[in-house]
C-alpha cells in the first residue's frame, strides 16, 4: 500500500488505465450480455427483439434431450470433480511431502501434461484407450474418467501452490503435540491447505461442465453432456433455445467463480 | 541414584544427509536433569539437527539418544517426553490461542475439563490472560512466542526443545524474554535444550553450554568455563570478543611473542608448539610505565594506534611491533586515563587471563 502511495500520481497514466479496464470489459462482456438480452426476447429470429419474453426457457425446460444433457453434465461434473480432488490431492501431497519414491521426477513432469497437450490429442488417446482395453463401455462412465483424467492435475498444481507456502513446521508442530500421521493431517495440514483444495475442486467442476472436445470423442449413444448437445443443436439450427440455454449455463458459471472468488478471500484472509 | 540419570544422552549420534553431508558427527552429550542447556554454534554446525533427533524429527543415522534412561530408537515425535518450541513458532493460525495451547492435550484425549484447567494455568504462566479468544495472526511476535511455549509446556513434558525461540524478536523484547524464559525454566523445574547462534545469550541463560562447530561438540562446560577458559580457537573466537596473538610455547606457564616478548600463560602444549595466545580485551589494563603496573604479572610495551569511544567503554588498540597488536577495553570511568593516539603505554594482565591455544 505505502509503495502505491510513494508513487508519483500522473493524471493521464491513470485515466488511460481506466479506459483500457474499461475497453477489456466491455470486449469481454458485451457479447455476454447480447446472449442474455436476447434470451429473453420473444421473437423466432436469433438477432430480432421481439419484445419480453420466457417463451424460450419455457421450451428449454419442455426438452427431454436437453434436459438429459443437463442431468448428465450435472452428475459427471459432481463425481469428476469429487474423484479428482481427492487423488489430485493426494498427488500434491506426495510430491511436496515425500521426496524419495522411485518415479516421482518423472511423475511431476508428466502430471502437468494433460494441461499442456491439445484437448483434442487427448481427446483421442482417451478414446483409443476406452475402445481397445474395452473396460468401460462408452457412455456417462467414460466420460466420467476422460474428465477426472483431465481434472486431476488441475487440482494438483492449485493444491501444491498451496502447500508450497505452508510452513513445514505446522506438521512437526502437530507431531510434536503428540498428534499420529492421520491426526496431524485431519488437525493441521487439511485445514490449513482447504482453501487449495476447495478451489481446485471448483475449477475442476468448472472444466468438466465447460468440456466440449473431449466428451465429443469419449461420449455414447445417448450419453451427452450440455455442451456438447447444444454445439450439436447450433449444427442443425440456431434457434433463440440456444440464447436461453447459454444464459443459464452462463449463471451457472458464475456462480462457480464468485464461490472460487470467496475462498481466495477467505484463504488470504488466514495467511 | 536418580540424580544421576541424565535428562538426555547422546551416545556417538551421527546424522548424515545423503552421501556426504555429514550433519552431525559423533557427537556424545549429556544434559542433566533440571538444568538449562544451550546447544551454541554458527549456522549450519548441526545444533537444530541435534536438537530435532531428540525431538524425534530425525532419527540419527549412527548412535543413540536417551531420555531419562530410555532408549529412544526411532520412535515418532508423538511418542517422546519432550515438547519443542519452533523457531518459526508454528502456530496453528486456523485456531485461537485457547486451541493452540490444547491440542497436544486434546491428542493425548486429556478430560476437556481437565484441559480446561491445564490451559488456564498454562496462560496464566505466559501472562497471556485475556488474549485466549485471539488468532495467531492478531498477536505480536512476543505474544506469538508466548503462545508458543504454553503450547509445549501445557502437556509438562520430561525436556523442554528450543530452537532459537527468540531469533524473530527485536532486541529490546528479546532481552526481556531471556530473563522471563529463566525464570518460567526456574518456575516449571524441567531441563531447557535451547539451541542458539548467539553466544552473548546463550552466556546470559545457560548453566551449561555445549559450542558446536561443523557437526562436531567444540567444548561443553559451564557458561563461565567457556568464556574464561576456550578449549579451542573455534570457541574462543566465537564466544566473546577476543583478541588474538601468535605466539610459541618457551616451558610449561611462558610463551613467546613473535617480537620476542615472554609472558607467562596458560599452556597446555609441549615446548616449541606454536600456538595463538588468546586474550579477553577487558581483562587487559593500560598503564603509562612498567613500573605503575602491579608486580607478578605480564607487562607488554606498545604505544596506542586506534581509540574508539563506545560509550560505556573505551576501546584501544595497541600496538607492539613485530608481536601483533593488543586490543583493550576499558571501562569508562572518571578516574580512568584516556590515552590518545601514540601514547606509550604497557599492557598489564594477569598470566591465566591468557589462554595459548593449538593452532
Amino acid at each position: 500500500m505505502t509503495l502505491h502511495q510513494g508513487a508519483v500520481a500522473r493524471p493521464w497514466v491513470e485515466r488511460i488505465l481506466a479506459i483500457n479496464g474499461w475497453f477489456v470489459f466491455a470486449f469481454l462482456y458485451l457479447p455476454i450480455m447480447v446472449v442474455v438480452v436476447f434470451s429473453f426476447s420473444g421473437s423466432s429470429n436469433v438477432g430480432i427483439w421481439g419484445g419480453f419474453s420466457l417463451r424460450w426457457y419455457d421450451q428449454m425446460l419442455g426438452n427431454q434431450q436437453l434436459m438429459n444433457a443437463l442431468k448428465n453434465s450435472i452428475v459427471i461434473a459432481l463425481w469428476s470433480t469429487v474423484i479428482a480432488t481427492v487423488l489430485g490431492t493426494a498427488a500434491a501431497l506426495s510430491l511436496d511431502r515425500y521426496r524419495r519414491w522411485v518415479g516421482r521426477g518423472a511423475f511431476d513432469g508428466l502430471l502437468y501434461l494433460p494441461i499442456i497437450i491439445p484437448d483434442v490429442t487427448m481427446a483421442v488417446m482417451l478414446l483409443l484407450w476406452f475402445t481397445q482395453t474395452g473396460l468401460v463401455p462408452l457412455g456417462r462412465t467414460s466420460i466420467t474418467l476422460a474428465h477426472i483424467a483431465f481434472n486431476i492435475s488441475f487440482v494438483a498444481i492449485v493444491v501444491r501452490a498451496r502447500l508450497a507456502h505452508m510452513d513445514p513446521e505446522m506438521e512437526d508442530a502437530a507431531a510434536d503435540l503428540y498428534a499420529g500421521r492421520w491426526q496431524a493431517f485431519r488437525r493441521v495440514t487439511l485445514p490449513l491447505i482447504l482453501p487449495g483444495v476447495l478451489g481446485g475442486a471448483l475449477l475442476a467442476l468448472t472444466l468438466s461442465l465447460d468440456d466440449v472436445v473431449i466428451t465429443s470423442f469419449v461420449q455414447g449413444p445417448g450419453a451427452t453432456t450440455l455442451p456438447v448437445y447444444v454445439f450439436g443443436l447450433i449444427r442443425r439450427s440456431v434457434t433463440p433455445e440456444i440464447n436461453a440455454v447459454s444464459t443459464f449455463m452462463i449463471a451457472i458459471s458464475m456462480v462457480l467463480v464468485l464461490g472460487s472468488l470467496g475462498f481466495q478471500r477467505r484463504s488470504e484472509k488466514d495467511d | 541414584m536418580t540424580d544421576s540419570i541424565a535428562a538426555v544422552s547422546l551416545h556417538g549420534v551421527t546424522k548424515r544427509f545423503g552421501e556426504d553431508v555429514v550433519a552431525v558427527d559423533d557427537v556424545d552429550l549429556e544434559i542433566r536433569d533440571g538444568e538449562f542447556f544451550s546447544l551454541l554454534g554458527p549456522s549450519g554446525c548441526g545444533k537444530t539437527t541435534t536438537l530435532r533427533m531428540i525431538a524425534g524429527l530425525e532419527f540419527p543415522t549412527d548412535g543413540s539418544i536417551e531420555i531419562y534412561g530410555e532408549e529412544m530408537g526411532i520412535s515418532p515425535p508423538n511418542k517422546r517426553p519432550v515438547n519443542t518450541v519452533f523457531q518459526s513458532y508454528a502456530l496453528f493460525p486456523h485456531m485461537n490461542v485457547e486451541d493452540n495451547i490444547g491440542f497436544g492435550l486434546r491428542m493425548q484425549k486429556i478430560d476437556p475439563a481437565e484441559i480446561r484447567t491445564k490451559v488456564g494455568e498454562a496462560i496464566e504462566l505466559v501472562q497471556m490472560t485475556g488474549m485466549e479468544k485471539r488468532r495467531p495472526n492478531a498477536l505480536s511476535g512476543g505474544q506469538q512466542q508466548r503462545v508458543a511455549l504454553a503450547r509445549a509446556l501445557v502437556n509438562r513434558p520430561k525436556v523442554l526443545l528450543l530452537d532459537e525461540p527468540l531469533g524473530a524478536l527485536d532486541l529490546k523484547l528479546r532481552q526481556t524474554m531471556q530473563l522471563e524464559l529463566k525464570d518460567i525454566q526456574s518456575e516449571v523445574g524441567i531441563s531447557f535444550v535451547y539451541v542458539t547462534h548467539d553466544q552473548e545469550e546463550a552466556l546470559t541463560m545457560s548453566d551449561r553450554i555445549a559450542v558446536m562447530n561443523e557437526g562436531r561438540m567444540e567444548q561443553v562446560g559451564r557458561s563461565e568455563d567457556i568464556y574464561d577458559s576456550p578449549g579451542s580457537l573455534f570457541v574462543a573466537g566465537f564466544v566473546g570478543d577476543m583478541c588474538f596473538l601468535t605466539a610459541e610455547v618457551v616451558e610449561a606457564g611462558a610463551v613467546r611473542l613473535s617480537g620476542g616478548e615472554i609472558v607467562r600463560a596458560r599452556t597446555s602444549d609441549a615446548a616449541g608448539t606454536s600456538v595463538t595466545l588468546a586474550l579477553r580485551p577487558e581483562m587487559l589494563h593500560l598503564y603509562a610505565e612498567a613500573s605503575e603496573a602491579p608486580s607478578g604479572r605480564n607487562a607488554v610495551k606498545g604505544s596506542i594506534a586506534r581509540s574508539v569511544f563506545n560509550g560505556g567503554t573505551m576501546f584501544y588498540e595497541v600496538d607492539i611491533g613485530a608481536g601483533g597488536s593488543f586490543d583493550v577495553r576499558v571501562e569508562n570511568k572518571p578516574s580512568m586515563r584516556r590515552w590518545d593516539m601514540g601514547d606509550s603505554v604497557v599492557v598489564d594482565f594477569h598470566p591465566e587471563a591468557a589462554t595459548a591455544l593449538a593452532q
